[in-house]
Parts: C-alpha cells; sequence; structure tokens
C-alpha cells in the first residue's frame, strides 16, 4: 500500500502552466483521434500522473491489485513510456478521492483498458515534458532524450521533469496525437518484473486490509442469519451488552452487531449473540437446484443465430445435457474492512473489486452524499470475483456509524465467507448437432439455462447484504444479463467454430434463492465446458482426432495456433498409451474477443476407486501483447488450478433449509498433492493490442478434465465437479445397460 | 494474569483485556503484539495461514491457547529475517520464484516449510507437497510454492 494522498494535497500545488508547445505532434488537432481504453472517460492527465517536486513520479489508477499483479504491469507500460525507472514511481491505486474513476477491476479488463490508458497518458506527459525541456534547454526537441527523468542534449546541458513542473498540475488534456513507443523501444514491458506488492506480503509489513491498525481502531463483528432469507425476530442484547470489553450492540432490523474494544472479546460477544438470536426461517432453497432452473419462468433471448445456406439433411443429430453446480469463491482470507465516520466523512478501506460503485453503495445504505464516503482499496484475500469485500465494508460502514470517532474493523469469520458470500451460478446447458457423413457440424443450437452472474453493488445498497437487513430495507435490484460484446450467463456461449447453422438461446432465471454473482470467468466456465466436451463426443463419434475435429472447423489463425502449441508441447500425437491414463484437450477464445487459450491435460483415474488425478497440464495462450510474462503465466497456470479445483472438487452442499458447506471441511479444494505440474506456453505479440488474460483458462480447464477422463475411462462426465462418486455411478449405469 | 511469552527470540509480558483469558495465540500475535505474519483464515485449523513455529515445530495460532506457550519459543514470519534484516533464504526464494499471488496465504506456507526443513534439509517434491497439504491456496501458485521451498532448501544445503 502506498501512502495516501489527500485531496487537497494533490490539489495542492495547483498552477496552470502557459505551455507554448514547440511539439508538431502536439499541435492543432483537427480531428481528435479516440483516446484509448479508460483515457476517453478520464482524459485529464494530471488524473493519472503527477511528477512531484521531490523527484517521484506518482500513477494513479482506479484499478486495484487483486493478486494478478496489475499494478506492476501498469508501472512497467508507464516506465517505458515516461522514461523513467519503474523504482521512481509510486503508484495509487483504488482511493475513490485521488484515482482516475475506472469502473470495476474485473472481466480481464484491466490491461486493454487501464493498461492501454496509462500507456498513452504517459507518452503524452512525456512529450509535454521534453517540448518544455526543449524551450528551457533551448534546443529542439529531436536532439533530446531523456533518461530515468532527466531530459538530456545530446550536446550537453540537462534538466529534469520535477525541475520542469515538480509538483505543479499539467492542466492538460490527453489528445491522443502522440504515438507511444514501438515494441522495439520498450524497456520494460515484455519483460518479467517482479511483483512490487509481494516482498511486504512475504516480509510481515502492513499490506493487507486485515492489517490496518487505525489509533483508534475497535473491532467489530456481524451476527447474520442460519439460514438465507432469515428474519430476525427476537434478541436480548442486555447480557451481551455487559460482556468484558463490548461497547456496543448495534441492531436495525435484521442487522446485528457487536464492537468491542479487543478482537478476541468482539468473537467471543458475537459468539454470545448468536446464541440469544431467535430467527425466523425464510422460503425453502431448492435441494435440486438444476431442476429448479429449468422449472422458473425464463427471460428468453436469442442472442446468436446463423442460418445455414444450404438444406442439405444432416447424417446425423446428437445432444447432450451439462450441469455446473453452485461454487463458492472461497477466499482463504474472510474478507474484512476498515470504517470510520467523524460526523461528516465515512471512510472505508476495502478489498472491494469495485471501490468507486460500492462507496457509492455505501453512501445510499447511510443516506450520505456521495462525496461524504471515501473509499480507500486496501488489499486482501484473492478469489478473482465478488466475494464477500463488498458486504463487510457496509458491515464496517454501519457499526463505524453508531461508533463516531473509532475505526471499525470488521472480520467476517471463515462460516461467515462460506455461508454469504454470494457464489458462481449453477447452470444447465443443452446442445444439439446436426452432423455431416464426415462427422462435420452442419447445425449447432445452444441453449442455456442460468441466474445472474453480476449483483455486484453496482451504487445499489440493494446489493449489499446488510442493506438488505436494514428495518427500512433497500430492495435488491432485479438482476440483469449481461449483454454483447462481454455477456454474461452467456459469456462464450457462441461458439468459435465456423459451423454453418448456428442458434444460440439464454434462458435468464431472475431469481436467486441462493445468493450468487460474479465468480472468474462467469458463464464462460460452464459454456466452455459444455461445448467443449461435446465438441470431443463429436469427435468420438466421427472416428476423428479431438485436435485434428477442432482445427479443420476452426478459421480464425491465432484459435489454430494455441491449439497446435498446446497439443505440439503436450505431445499430443505421440502419447502413449498406458492403462487408466487419458489425454484430454480444450480450447476457447475467452469472451471470444480476449485471450486465446488451449488446455492439454492427462489424467489417471484409480480403476479401483475412480479417483482422478491430473498428472501433468499444458497451456498455450496468446493475449496480444505481452506486458508482464511471469505475471501471465502465473495468471494462466492459476486460473487453471483453480479451475481444476472447481472442477474436480467443488459444489456448494445446502438443503431445505440452510448452507451445509460452512468450513474447509464441507467445501474442500485442491491440495498440493492434488495440483499437477503445469507447463505454460505463450504465444507473445507485441505489435498487437492486449487482450485481457485472467480469466482464460477457467473455461478450457473443465473441459480437457472431462475430456481426458472420457479417454482414459470410456466414462462421459456431464455434470460438475467430475468426482470419484460420479464416475463410479457411470460405470455402474454402464455395467448395467450391457 | 498477564504471563510472558517469548516470540521471535525477545519476551513479551501478555496482559490480556478482560474475557480474554482463553485468547489464542493468533489474537494475541495480531491485537497484542501488533504482529501480521500469522493470518487468520478459518479459526479452526483447516487452512494453515495463521501457522507459526512453536519451539521450531509449525502450530495453527488460531487453536493454540496464548497462556499454554510460557516457557516455549514461538516463531512468526517477523522472526525469520536475521537480526541485521537479511531475508530468510525462504523468504528470497518465495521472491526469486514470484511464488504467490494475493499471497495471503504465503506467510503460512514459509512457515510450514521452514518447520519441514528443520525436520529435513533435503526434503524431496513430494514431502514437500505432503508438508503443505494442509495448508490452502486459493490462486492456484502451489507450484511456484513448491518450487520456492526446493530453492531455499537447496541455498540452505550449500
Amino acid at each position: 500500500m502506498s501512502a495516501r494522498v489527500s485531496r487537497r494535497s494533490v490539489l495542492q500545488g495547483s498552477l496552470v502552466l502557459a505551455f507554448s508547445l514547440a511539439g508538431p505532434a502536439l499541435l492543432a488537432q483537427t480531428s481528435k483521434p479516440r483516446l484509448p481504453g479508460d483515457l476517453a472517460r478520464t482524459p485529464g492527465l494530471d488524473a493519472w500522473l503527477r511528477i512531484g517536486a521531490d523527484g517521484v513520479v506518482t500513477l494513479m489508477t482506479g484499478k486495484v491489485e487483486l493478486g494478478q499483479g496489475i499494478l506492476t504491469a501498469l508501472g512497467q507500460l508507464c516506465a517505458d513510456e515516461l522514461d523513467v525507472e519503474p523504482s521512481r514511481l509510486r503508484i495509487l491505486s483504488g482511493d475513490t478521492r485521488v484515482c482516475p474513476p475506472e469502473g470495476v477491476t474485473a472481466g480481464s479488463m484491466s490491461i486493454p483498458n487501464a493498461g492501454a490508458a496509462v500507456r498513452q497518458a504517459s507518452a503524452e506527459v512525456r512529450a509535454l515534458l521534453v517540448s518544455l525541456a526543449a524551450e528551457r534547454l533551448r534546443v529542439p526537441a529531436k536532439r533530446l532524450r531523456v533518461q530515468d527523468g532527466t531530459v538530456k542534449n545530446t550536446g550537453g546541458g540537462a534538466v529534469t521533469y520535477w525541475a520542469l513542473v515538480g509538483g505543479k498540475r499539467l492542466n492538460r488534456e490527453a489528445t491522443g496525437a502522440v504515438a507511444p513507443k514501438p515494441a522495439s523501444q520498450r524497456r520494460h514491458a515484455g519483460k518479467p518484473l517482479p511483483r512490487v506488492d509481494l516482498p511486504a506480503k512475504l516480509t510481515g509489513e502492513p499490506r493487507f486490509v486485515q492489517d490496518l491498525r487505525p489509533d483508534t481502531l475497535v473491532h467489530g463483528r456481524v451476527v447474520r442469519a442460519p439460514t438465507p432469507g432469515a428474519s430476525l425476530t427476537e434478541v436480548d442484547t442486555v447480557k451481551v451488552s455487559a460482556m468484558p470489553g463490548v461497547l456496543k450492540v448495534v441492531r436495525d432490523g435484521d442487522f446485528l452487531g457487536v464492537i468491542a474494544t479487543r478482537e478476541w472479546q468482539a468473537v467471543k460477544a458475537a459468539a454470545a449473540l448468536a446464541l440469544v438470536a431467535r430467527w425466523k426461517e425464510g422460503r425453502p432453497l431448492p435441494v435440486d437446484p438444476h431442476a429448479w432452473l429449468l422449472s422458473q419462468p425464463t427471460q428468453d433471448t436469442v442472442i446468436h443465430r446463423v442460418e445455414r445456406p444450404t438444406d442439405v439433411a444432416p447424417e446425423r443429430m446428437l445432444e447432450a445435457t451439462y450441469r455446473r453446480p453452485y461454487q463458492m469463491h472461497a477466499s482463504i482470507g474472510p474478507s474484512c474492512a476498515v470504517a470510520a465516520w467523524d460526523g461528516s466523512t465515512l471512510t472505508v478501506d476495502t478489498h472491494s473489486q469495485s471501490v468507486f460503485e460500492t462507496s457509492e453503495a455505501i453512501a445510499k445504505l447511510l443516506g450520505l452524499s456521495k462525496d461524504q464516503v471515501h473509499g480507500r482499496h486496501v488489499e486482501g484475500s484473492g478469489c478473482y470475483g465478488h466475494n464477500g469485500a463488498d458486504d463487510v465494508a457496509a458491515d464496517a460502514a454501519l457499526l463505524a456509524r453508531a461508533l463516531p470517532g473509532r475505526a471499525v474493523r470488521v472480520q467476517w469469520s471463515r462460516e461467515d465467507e462460506h455461508t454469504q458470500e454470494p457464489y458462481g451460478a449453477a447452470m444447465v446447458t443443452k446442445v444439439r448437432a446436426g452432423v455431416d457423413v464426415n462427422g462435420d457440424v452442419l447445425d449447432w443450437d445452444y441453449a442455456l439455462w442460468s441466474t445472474s452472474h453480476g449483483t455486484r453493488p453496482g451504487g445499489e445498497p440493494g446489493n449489499l447484504l446488510a442493506g438488505r437487513s436494514l428495518a427500512k430495507p433497500f430492495r435488491q435490484p432485479t438482476p440483469r444479463n449481461g449483454g454483447p460484446p462481454n455477456y454474461s450467463a452467456d459469456r462464450n456461449a457462441i461458439p468459435l467454430y465456423a459451423f454453418p447453422g448456428q442458434q444460440v438461446t439464454t434462458h435468464f432465471v431472475t431469481a436467486m434463492p441462493l445468493r450468487v454473482s460474479s465468480m472468474r470467468g462467469l458463464g464462460a466456465y460452464a459454456n466452455v465446458f459444455s461445448i467443449e466436451s461435446f465438441m470431443d463426443e463429436l469427435a468420438h463419434a466421427a472416428g476423428v482426432d479431438p485436435a485434428t475435429y477442432r482445427l479443420r472447423q476452426l478459421q480464425d489463425a491465432r484459435a489454430k495456433a494455441v491449439i497446435a502449441r498446446a497439443t505440439e508441447r503436450f505431445g499430443w500425437n505421440r502419447f502413449e498409451r498406458r492403462p487408466h491414463h487419458g489425454r484430454g484437450l480444450a480450447f476457447a477464445r475467452y469472451k471470444n474477443l480476449a485471450t486465446y487459450c488451449a488446455v492439454c491435460l492427462e489424467v489417471f483415474v484409480d480403476p479401483a476407486t475412480h479417483a482422478p488425478r491430473v498428472v501433468r497440464a499444458v497451456i498455450a495462450a496468446d493475449a496480444g501483447e505481452v506486458v508482464n510474462p511471469d505475471g501471465l503465466a502465473n495468471q494462466l497456470e492459476g486460473g487453471l488450478l483453480q479451475s481444476l479445483s472447481w472442477s474436480l472438487k467443488e459444489a456448494v452442499r445446502h438443503d431445505a433449509r440452510r448452507i451445509l458447506s460452512r468450513d474447509w471441511e464441507g467445501y474442500p479444494i485442491l491440495t498440493f498433492s492434488e495440483a499437477p505440474s503445469v507447463d505454460v506456453q505463450l504465444i507473445d505479440r507485441p505489435e498487437e493490442p492486449f487482450l485481457g488474460a485472467g480469466e482464460a483458462s477457467q473455461g478450457p480447464t473443465p473441459a480437457a478434465l472431462a475430456n481426458a477422463v472420457f479417454d482414459a475411462t470410456g466414462l462421459r462426465v456431464r455434470d460438475l465437479p467430475v468426482t470419484p462418486e460420479r464416475l463410479a455411478a457411470l460405470r455402474r449405469a454402464q455395467g448395467a445397460g450391457q | 494474569m498477564a504471563f510472558t511469552l517469548n516470540v521471535n527470540g525477545a519476551p513479551h509480558v501478555i496482559e490480556p483485556g478482560e474475557g480474554e483469558e482463553d485468547i489464542p495465540l493468533l489474537y494475541v500475535l495480531r491485537d497484542h503484539l501488533r504482529l501480521n505474519g500469522a493470518k487468520y483464515g478459518c479459526g479452526v485449523g483447516q487452512c494453515g495461514a495463521c501457522t507459526v513455529l512453536r519451539d521450531g515445530a509449525p502450530v495453527r495460532s488460531c487453536l493454540v491457547p496464548a497462556a499454554s506457550l510460557q516457557g516455549r519459543e514461538v516463531t512468526t514470519l517477523e522472526g525469520l529475517r536475521a537480526p541485521e534484516g537479511t531475508l530468510h533464504a525462504l523468504q528470497k526464494a518465495f521472491l526469486a520464484e514470484q511464488a504467490g499471488q494475493c499471497a495471503y496465504c504465503i506467510p503460512g506456507m514459509i512457515l510450514s516449510a521452514a518447520g519441514l526443513l528443520r525436520q529435513k534439509r533435503s526434503p524431496t517434491e513430494a514431502d514437500i507437497r505432503t508438508a503443505l497439504d494442509a495448508n490452502l491456496c486459493r490462486c492456484g501458485s502451489h507450484n511456484r510454492i513448491v518450487r520456492a521451498v526446493q530453492r531455499a532448501a537447496a541455498e540452505l544445503a550449500e
């Protein structure tokens, strides 16, 4: 975490500089080029960069660090274009009063949107400073070169950025007329620079929101309904109020919290409070979420349709149904926030991925103006999705308002996180294909059923857990499915294959008996699983090698290239048959517009226990220009392992009353012994645009797994996760069928 | 009742607040001693984020009553560095391998690995995976973590 900068200190030293611009590139723009990424929304260069009088260069971004290495990557892009060393940069991130509002850090869009903006803003600031230096040194700009912020004349004489404008505002908007450096001149982008946030995390410096300890710190806990939708009927707070260290018990409708001096006192007080709280249970939960999905009223949209030009009758029709369960974000560190109310401003330190929108929602929750809530991002425990971060920020805000002048730190318990976070939505997909005499697809008909994948706060207090539980509750907005080009439930539902006839239909269910929201990849996880499993089924039906079958129905050269690279590296064509071992392949281009990713897996399925074990994995990816190859490899490999964890082990267990997955025993995740080696192959294209990569391996992984398990056993698993129990049941059914 | 706790080579007099008589070690480390290394993860010993060393062996600090540790030596992430500040071989190795994403679980990983390396100077990859099996990671940094422990073991063996 960098030092905080208040709005006041940012604005101080504001001075309108009378620039007389010498650089021809900056002169009179007749037609304004479109500004890249988030620069279009925030074109003022002062919003992105400040040159301090002390020689420190401050880069500001609304995107936040989740463990994906965004701050490091943005620093690389800035350092290159501005011609300063990365060590000279101080990066401020996710502060609603200081940083450009760049929306939610999600959807594999930070490098394409923030990266492109930072690159352009830095290039423009450099051009501006060089033209000022040219004036100061009385030489043409073309004779100047810049080294770590010092502009030097090749014939002698130099001036630093900070001598030119240190501490002053530039008061200038980006023009889009300055070209960033060509790939050949980049010194940092494309290199594996080490992460800027890791050293503090490896030495115990305060870097996580959990580590904040302002002088006025006290500890809050919230007691949550034991079953979803339950309402608080009665609670006797007298005894708990008298417990040691307890400063306040707060109740507002179904919202029940306690604040204590010491953290352990707060933990004990919350436990005591839970014991005396009486709840009336809500509506029962659907025990079979998939049958429930298919029985609900739906919003139906044909999102994609291609009429087949020929009317040859298909040789054969094939169809299949696939299912994905509710799954959890399950961060290792439960959500945490620190909030303080001074009577006019509420500050909230949060690991939310949407600091701006969540701060706005909290303002509405408390009846404050937007300006009265100062949200500041501080890193938390990761998962890459909408977990409890925003909810705990609202919890802390409510408790802080009840105890002005104190910083209230609310730490959710493990059970809070497991039972209260919004899950990844259960889904059903049905796919039907008519194939020609060679087994290639003529007609492809795909349909999906899903609840929402997007209930992030978005400025609405009804999307916050606490907001819905107050005595005067905020209504949760009816969720909407996200449309093109990114899509949401139907993300990656449109196949990238060149099938002559195609139809894709979304059946969107707005009800949410279990709370759901954005989990890494959204609908792409289930949609790619379905499409790529079915492609494998079709390949086997046609008697064609699954890699060949895909390649001959793809037209996109970059798609073919990642499949070729993955299979080559994996040794697909020389794979040696061994008993109970199998190989599986899957491919997707995330969102059909971001990173291309192919995954090959080898599995071993124990014949006695049916337990699948992934022996090794290969990923090949094309993310366009690579900013940090090590960071990208880390994201892709981590995504594959996380997705393997979902696909081998994870399903939220619940009955009609309550969530049964309340800790790690009730919701096991991948362990070290279960994690295969992963070989990541990157196809770098330095002259191509950035393609977001953070979620690229989520979708191909479950399909590669199911395909490999089929190859090893002849058993086709169409329901995630791929468990020994499921395989044993399929084996029994197969035996019974013979 | 006040008691003395030896943490990272120095004695600390701990004065639990009223109602804190049964305070687990984790809350003493974080809330009383203001140390950040041990992380709260589950409170029931299932995830390993709070791992510290007790007389050199890994324990889950969320489960151990602090008052039971009088006369024992507790080592946290902060205590691994040499007195002059040099990073421990494991810390250097985790940096070299860029082992971690969000890195919330990493202090617990490092302490569990430190316990392993005290027992076994040259662990096999399987030894490392077994030793870390009860430490959970959500970001999928498992293989980098294993490589970091192997790197540290190699450095320590030199």
